[in-house]
């Protein structure tokens, strides 16, 4: 019990709660002591759930609920609204100043928070709406922090300033500041030491760098792990330094990520982004409606059409439309295959891809490495390995072709054969099921095609 | 920059109270806002349980414990309550006698942990605290993915006077292993400390390649002594124990090193892991200097917070 996720605990609460055609005042009650575990479980601020239940109980207790058509899913929206109101009813943006006027950002946390990650993923953000940023290394405490933001400024392509470290922050930030203007920066990022919030002189520094540099935004970057102590943490910074904007890292672990409800509602600080990899990409647009729907267990449908998005991915309307009716007549061949599969990979391979997925009944655990993307090239070698005959006819595939296609794959002649049952079966299965792929549009799905139907393994 | 430096006892007070205060404010103010022992005077009691971390499963253990012997032993007064709630949590952070016999013998300490705990620094201190004893100590610097990771526990290395075995970024973690284990044998060291990169409990494939470090130090030295240490970071709230218990699937852990405790944190999540998956805490972290690491003395801890 004590190891399910909020999405876990939450789907079945509801799942009690559609069982049952009406509900009662109780029935709710119930259901919010749920919601509560369920949310103390997930390190929400003990004092924020007390009031966020609260909240939900004035309005689900009562005619809302218990009048509605379904009341299963009135709760649902409640909790669902309510949960996006503390987050933030809207995205927020990292605001620059305007023209060529240097925005400078600073970043702090506590020890081990991921900010010098963080720093290098920002400043390659950055890179890809046009600026173009300087990191600055203020870490002069930590062994080895400032070869690591060179090493990850290295990756992304952006300049990294240090002056060693045996100079005080406040100076090494000053003398950036002059090399920015000179080497016409736009963007610059402070990563400084992790310390704690209630280490005096470690937090003066922040506030000497403050009064001496004009900083343009402060992010406060918080570990999503974080438990009851995030309210303290997020608090003591922002008193006494002031923070513009949060970034939660480690978020593509297991953890629900209460630590952000606590922060927003106690601090009113908008979060601005989400670590989701260690990749230096990983760095997500915070969508609060998103967030809370992810809580909820309906998936991130959202956030995976923006990855599709940002990949550029241009999907051919008309080759779509040709595919999907080839997909309803069962015509699917081999290039069809070929063509999701590479969709697939660009939009960062199917396991990054399913865990965005909603709640299938698969819990998310068993799809990370269940998928084996060795697999899945051996597949495509054995695609790649067909003539555009064969790949756009299947059926002519005889022994002598496969042993061929076996040899060019560099696979045993099973795999082959075994690949092409595969298939075979989904290629009949697509027959069975042409209202699969034309059926109501999902808002979610629509620009997709429908994932189900080109997937097909 | 040179902090102050402050002997052992006041530091590990230092580091304690935050700790005690938090708690001990709450509980005292619970304990003396109430005449009677009430509905409203158990809420209270799991509000203080859950913010310092304890978790709500073993609050609502612990309380519903304390609700028993209220009733079988007629308790009338709150204030009766507390030197129950005292007890019950010491209970939970028993330790057994023999959990530090591994300094007397040839071990392999192989420490393991999610991103930004304090792996590597945490290494640094054992590796001074061992050396201090007298003790020949070799480095496995096994972090290979992380930029800059090498070169930050190399620096621990040569502060403390110690030898390291490392590669490059980006080669097999398991090589240097290897390469440390055939060194470790051939110099006969005492104890043999291995960094791993950190990495999230849920990565199937980077839990894989734990076990299989895992599997070559069994397999590479099978008569040394082992120990598998978690480390935690005291302010990680419920997710610490998906960590311990993913972890612990991987790798039998020995022990949990709990750092970061010189801040607000309130490391009650020890209790709950220990409650939950019976894994007890070896040392705790209290600051940032070589001598702040502590080995952990539950009782201490108990006292710290409640007296």
């Amino acid at each position: 019990m004590a190891f399910e996720s909020l999405t876990d605990k939450l789907t079945n609460v509801f799942k009690k709660l559609k069982s049952k055609g009406l509900l009662t005042e109780a029935d709710v009650k119930e259901a919010l002591k749920e919601v509560k575990f369920a949310l103390l479980e997930a390190d929400v601020n003990y004092k924020v759930v007390k009031n966020f239940i609260k909240s939900v109980e004035a309005r689900a207790v009562g005619s809302e609920v218990l009048e509605g058509l379904n009341p299963g899913q009135a709760v649902i929206k409640i909790v669902n609204e309510e949960l996006t109101n503390v987050l933030g009813s809207e995205t927020t943006e990292l605001k620059f100043e305007p023209g060529q006027a240097t925005t400078v950002i600073m970043l702090c946390g506590l020890q081990g928070a991921g900010k010098t990650t963080t720093a290098a993923k920002l400043a390659g953000k950055f890179m890809q709406k046009g600026k173009t940023p300087l990191l600055v290394a203020l870490d002069v405490y930590r062994p080895a922090a400032i070869k690591q933001l060179q090493v990850n400024g290295e990756k992304q392509g952006v300049e990294v300033f240090t002056m060693g470290d045996s100079v005080k922050p406040v100076d090494i930030a000053k003398a950036s500041i002059e090399y920015a203007s000179k080497n016409k920066k736009n963007v610059v990022i402070f990563d400084t030491a992790g310390r704690l919030h209630v280490d005096e002189a470690l937090m003066d520094e922040l506030v000497e760098i403050k009064s001496n540099i004009n900083v343009n935004k402060t992010i406060l970057v918080v570990d999503a792990m974080t438990g009851q102590d995030s309210v303290n943490v997020a608090t003591e910074f922002n008193e006494k330094i002031g923070v513009d904007g949060l970034i939660l890292s480690k978020m593509d672990g297991d953890t629900r990520g209460g630590a952000a409800l606590s922060i927003k509602a106690v601090t009113g600080v908008p979060i601005l982004y989400v670590g989701m990899g260690e990749k230096l990409s990983d760095l997500e647009q915070f969508y609060p409606d998103r967030m809370a729907n992810r809580i909820l267990g309906m998936g991130d449908v959202l956030t995976l059409i923006d990855k599709v998005m940002e990949e550029k991915i241009d999907i051919d309307k008309d080759k779509e439309k040709d595919m999907m009716a080839r997909l309803k007549k069962g015509k699917f061949d081999f290039n069809d295959y070929l063509e999701s599969m590479q969709q697939m990979k660009k939009m960062g391979g199917l396991g990054s891809l399913l865990g965005l997925m909603p709640n299938l009944g698969i819990s998310k655990d068993d799809l990370e490495g269940a998928v084996d993307e060795k697999q899945l090239k051996q597949m495509e070698a054995i695609v790649l390995s067909m003539t555009k005959k064969e790949r756009t006819n299947p059926k002519i595939l005889n022994p002598q072709r496969k042993h061929r296609i076996a040899k060019g794959a560099g696979v045993d002649i099973a795999v082959v054969n075994r690949f092409i049952k595969q298939f075979e079966q989904t290629q009949k299965m697509m027959k069975q099921m042409p209202g699969l792929m034309g059926g109501k549009k999902h808002r979610g799905f629509g620009g997709l095609g429908g994932f189900g139907g080109k997937f097909p393994f | 920059m040179e902090k102050e430096k402050l002997g052992f006892f006041s530091k590990l007070k230092n580091g304690l109270n935050k700790t005690r205060i938090n708690l001990l404010d709450g509980l005292d103010s619970v304990i003396h806002g109430f005449s009677e022992i009430d509905d409203s005077f158990y809420e209270e009691l799991e509000e203080v349980l859950v913010m310092a971390d304890i978790g709500v499963y073993t609050s609502e253990e612990i309380i519903e414990e304390l609700k028993t012997s209220v009733k079988i032993e007629h308790i009338k007064n709150p204030e009766e309550c507390k030197s129950f709630l005292i007890d019950s949590l010491s209970k939970r952070l028993y330790v057994s006698e023999d959990n530090y016999q591994f300094e007397n013998k040839q071990s392999i300490i192989f420490v393991i942990g999610v991103n930004g705990v304090g792996k590597t620094t945490t290494i640094g201190k054992l590796a001074s605290n061992f050396k201090n004893d007298g003790k020949r100590v070799l480095i496995a610097a096994a972090d290979t993915f992380r930029a800059a990771a090498t070169e930050q526990l190399e620096a621990w290395a040569n502060r403390v006077g110690v030898q390291m075995i490392g590669a490059s970024e980006g080669a097999d973690p398991a090589s240097v292993i290897y390469d440390a284990l055939q060194s470790a044998k051939s110099k006969d060291v005492d104890i043999l400390l291995c960094d791993t990169a950190g990495r999230l409990h849920n990565k199937k494939n980077l839990m894989e390649e734990l076990k299989k470090m895992n599997r070559i130090i069994d397999r590479e030295f099978p008569n040394a002594h082992r120990e598998n240490f978690l480390v935690l970071d005291a302010s990680t709230g419920q997710n610490a124990l998906n960590q311990a218990k993913e972890f612990k699937d991987a790798c039998d852990i020995t022990g949990i090193i709990l750092t970061k405790m010189d801040g607000t944190a309130k490391g009650g999540i020890a209790i709950a892991i220990q409650s939950e998956l019976g894994i007890p805490v070896k040392y705790i972290g209290v600051g940032e200097g070589v001598e702040d690491l502590q080995k952990f003395d539950p009782k201490a801890f108990a006292k710290a917070i409640f007296e």
